[in-house]
């Protein structure tokens, strides 16, 4: 098989897999088969917890795909992944039917009462799953593919792009608060009720979306992975490191730039897919700009170009900011602020780089002079 | 207007045309101290005829009962309770001996009335303006031959051209002959305003030659409004312009010249915007007289606290991550959390009201805008600020050094130039001048721990739309920027406005990856 192949000599995807998995499992048994009131029962909200966290993890697999191996720092991966989970909303939207509050049998509620007399074209065939799944896949990827496009072919590079990233998501931010582009306006989409028949609220829909968010997150990182240690990955990590001269060599830089791009916008628009039905709401909020650069951060923290490491600073950053807003909520943007700092300054590498680094310290302090460790090799971080 | 029908209805009982015209209000006293109700009214007709400068107070004092009257004398009681003499307007000591004059629904009527008459002849120029605007907007067809006679005798040029659209406006709402009502619209035709043109566009005669003439008449007045709209739409654009300038030219400075991208730049706005509000907030509890100079007094403070804080900034992180300029913008964009949070930590997450001294409010008309002073006021010291930044550059030691750094840092060294020393330096006027904006900002502007993010988007995209390293492509930049978006706003709405402005600056890139004016030579490669 042709899975097999890949991942029989690969000991970090599958060891990855099988943690990610491993985890999934316990906390799904946790709470469907112990009862509550039971010792080992896991709540609800964990699940639900643990379910966002892993879709956050996938839109920081997507950031350092862009990011950390082909050096394009993108602060609009958020726009993607808020457009995916539109696509999701809007087919949730139509399956709540006439259960609304104004009991209309086609118009989501926000519609009736924004006096739409009848549903936008581009909200017809949002009521078939299959329909709205590749909506959730077509939409950010076509952005994605327009965008790059546009702006790899004219060479637009650094921080010029990460900035004309952030004005698009800026854009798509004042575009989706106006109430009549037809996506809700300022409230956004909630309320909703069932996904493929199944009530979001019950607790076997969402431990079923955990195991959705899992398994999207292994094939993203099995994808990730895959792409990293191709040939072509190799191209995408001699365009990081020496554009020019890649360009020079023969290859076609914008290509393989927009491919990635693409791919990566795709893959945060799934994110946002899963996100959507597991928190229950979803709005142009999402299309803040900082939400784009916090997504970088988490990348960072974990380690840039490692993959492991996006998902594993997702998880840690977004643990850090459900313990920190229950307890200290003014405090929160202070740690988030010195994070950033903290991190760029001290830890370019992040927490998975830095790993050889400290075994190798460890290693020379536990057994001095027996062997000659040679320095880790290292990505230079930078442009 | 109950006041204008109850002057009209006694000026046909009266028959104001027949009365005896004095100039002085000295028969009129003893009518109304009479007891006789007519004896008061025609005291009061004398009053409104005599055109007497105290008439009107005279008046006035009446219908509040404060006038007190006798055979030779009366007197005004003020608000205060002191009495001034009514016929000289000097001090009087009391009113012993006199009496209020009787008063019923006839005689109020009657003041109503004179007080009308008396502003249509009233000596001062700016209160038969008025009265002629009041008869134009109410269009009373019966305070037509009150119109006539006040022409007629009229002689200021400004009150005139009034009186006389204040009649076109009554010859088109009554019958008349056509010359009349063809004379009438070209006066309206002249106005030219939305006022005259809703007259005009009412106008539905039987005469077509009237309604053709009024309907071309509202045509011409609609090619001028749209001319006026536009020019207003400019200035609007040139406001706003003249405000990206001011949040987008120490970026320009910070990005363009040292290359860092500061996403922080917007916090230093915020910064010098709440220096602002702490200094009027010290002034309005310890010295209320100085308020009209709290401005001035922030402003040199205002760019101390924000450029400490970037010289601080450039020290502390910046410097250490020169040459990754990617680390750097998410540094700084750190450091914004943390400069947000810390305000929003010491003056609460509120909107912070900052005043504005009285020389900054208000607004006077030109032609057919109305312009507010705070606005033109921002406009001239954004120039003003543009203008010191060139001489600095350009003019002194400190600019030289700073070009020599931007333009080859490692010749510069050699030269013997401390270029860690420019950079702070560089770094910390950046952001004293975004702190100067910050002062100039909360004049339009809500000033809360956000006030800085709503900038730091259209400043970068100003500064990457002129290009980098380029005051004049800043000045450019902001300028078409405001002015694009303030010329969209009324096709597209406010928000589709700036969405497209976004996307066409997104499509300006790709074509000009490097701005509007790049940089040549070898600098424009690092």
């Amino acid at each position: 098989m042709i899975f097999a192949r890949f991942i029989a000599n690969d000991r970090l995807l599958i060891g990855f897999i099988a943690v990610l998995f491993g985890i999934t499992t316990l906390l799904i048994v946790g709470n469907l088969a112990f009862a509550p009131g039971s010792a080992l029962h896991v709540p609800t909200y964990v699940i639900a917890l643990y379910g966002k966290y892993l879709c956050y993890a996938l839109l920081a697999l997507s950031v350092d795909l862009v990011w950390g191996q082909v050096g394009i720092l993108s602060l609009g991966h958020g726009a993607f992944f808020a457009l995916g989970g539109y696509a999701m909303g809007m087919y949730l939207m139509r399956q709540i039917g006439p259960r609304g509050v104004y009991a209309h049998p086609v118009l989501p509620d926000f519609m009736v009462f924004l006096n739409y007399k009848e549903l936008p074209w581009f909200w017809h065939g949002m009521d078939m799953f299959w329909f709205a799944m590749i909506m959730v896949m077509l939409v950010p990827g076509l952005l994605a593919f327009v965008f790059g496009w546009l702006t790899f072919r004219s060479r637009v590079t650094g921080v010029y792009l990460s900035i004309i990233t952030q004005a698009l998501t800026f854009a798509m931010l004042l575009a989706f608060f106006r109430n009549d582009m037809g996506f809700g306006g300022n409230n956004g989409m909630t309320d909703f009720k069932d996904i493929l028949g199944f009530n979001v609220q019950a607790d076997g829909t969402r431990a079923g979306l955990l195991a959705a968010s899992a398994i999207f997150l292994a094939l993203g990182f099995f994808a990730a992975r895959v792409l990293q240690r191709s040939r072509f990955g190799k191209v995408l990590v001699a365009i990081r490191d020496a554009e020019s001269r890649t360009r020079f060599l023969g290859y076609r830089v914008e290509h393989y730039k927009l491919a990635v791009f693409t791919f990566s916008a795709v893959m945060a628009g799934i994110a946002g897919a899963l996100y959507v039905p597991q928190v229950g709401i979803i709005n142009p909020g999402e299309f803040a700009p900082a939400n784009s650069i916090e997504a970088v951060i988490w990348v960072a923290v974990g380690g840039r170009g490692t993959l492991v490491g996006a998902v594993i600073g997702a998880i840690l950053v977004n643990f850090g900011k459900t313990l920190f807003t229950g307890v200290l909520p003014e405090l929160w943007l202070f740690a988030l602020g010195g994070l950033f700092v903290f991190v760029t300054l001290f830890m370019p590498k992040g927490v998975v780089g830095s790993l050889p680094v400290w075994s190798s310290w460890l290693k020379r302090r536990l057994l001095p002079s027996k062997v000659d460790v040679p320095p880790p090799v290292t990505v230079q971080a930078g442009e | 207007m109950g006041l204008w029908r109850a002057l009209l209805l006694a000026l046909c009982l009266l028959g104001i045309g027949s009365v005896a015209r004095a100039q002085s209000i000295e028969p009129a006293l003893p009518l109304l101290a009479s007891s006789s109700y007519s004896d008061i009214e025609k005291g009061i007709e004398t009053l409104a005829a005599s055109g007497h400068a105290h008439a009107l107070t005279i008046l006035q004092a009446l219908a509040d009962s404060k006038l007190f009257v006798g055979a030779d004398k009366a007197v005004i009681q003020s608000a205060d309770g002191k009495f001034t003499d009514a016929k000289s307007g000097q001090a009087a000591v009391n009113a012993q001996g006199l009496t209020a004059p009787r008063v019923n629904n006839r005689i109020r009527r009657a003041i109503d009335a004179a007080m009308g008459t008396l502003t249509i002849k009233s000596p001062d120029p700016a209160k038969r303006l008025e009265a002629a605007a009041s008869v134009f907007k109410t269009r009373d067809l019966a305070a037509r031959p009150l119109i006539e006679t006040a022409l007629a005798k009229e002689t200021d040029s400004r009150v005139r051209r009034a009186f006389e659209q204040a009649r076109a406006a009554l010859i088109l709402a009554d019958k008349a002959s056509d010359a009349d009502k063809l004379a009438a619209i070209a006066i309206l035709a002249d106005r030219g305003d939305q006022d005259a043109r809703a007259i005009l566009a009412a106008v539905n005669d039987a005469s077509p030659a009237v309604t053709a003439a009024a309907k071309s008449a509202v045509e011409r007045i609609d090619s001028t409004l749209a001319i006026w709209n536009a020019v207003q739409s400019v200035y609007y654009g040139i406001s706003l312009g003249s405000v990206l300038l001011l949040a987008a030219i120490g970026l320009a400075i910070t990005f363009g010249v040292m290359g860092v991208i500061n996403m922080a730049h917007g916090e230093m706005v915020m910064l010098g915007a709440y220096t602002t509000f702490a200094v009027q907030e010290i002034i309005r509890t310890s010295m209320p007289s100085l308020f009209d100079w709290s401005l001035a007094i922030a402003l040199p403070l205002a760019f101390l606290v924000s450029g400490g804080v970037g010289m601080a900034i450039e020290r502390g992180i910046i410097r250490f991550l020169y040459g990754r300029p990617l680390e750097t913008l998410l540094a700084t964009f750190g450091l914004s959390l943390i400069l947000q949070q810390a305000v929003r930590t010491i003056f609460g997450a509120n909107n912070r009201e900052v005043g504005n001294p009285s020389w900054m409010s208000g607004a006077f008309e030109l032609g057919g805008l109305t312009l507010t002073y705070n606005r033109m006021w921002i406009i001239v010291f954004s120039i003003v600020v543009l203008a010191a930044l060139m001489v600095l550059l350009r003019r002194t030691a400190f600019g030289l050094q700073m070009r020599a750094v931007t333009q080859n840092r490692r010749m510069a060294a050699s030269m013997g130039i401390r270029t860690s020393w420019v950079d702070c330096l560089t770094f910390g006027l950046g952001s004293g001048i975004a702190g100067i904006a910050g002062v100039a900002l909360s004049q339009i502007d809500n000033v809360s721990p956000n006030l800085g993010q709503g900038y730091i988007i259209d400043s970068f995209m100003v500064v990457v739309f002129g290009g980098v390293g380029n005051l004049w492509g800043t000045l450019v930049g902001a300028l078409s920027l405001g002015i694009a978006n303030k010329l969209l706003e009324p096709m597209a709405g406010a928000v589709l406005g700036k969405i497209i402005v976004l996307v066409l600056i997104v499509l300006f890139i790709q074509r000009k990856p490097r701005g509007l004016f790049p940089l040549k030579g070898r600098a424009a490669e690092a």
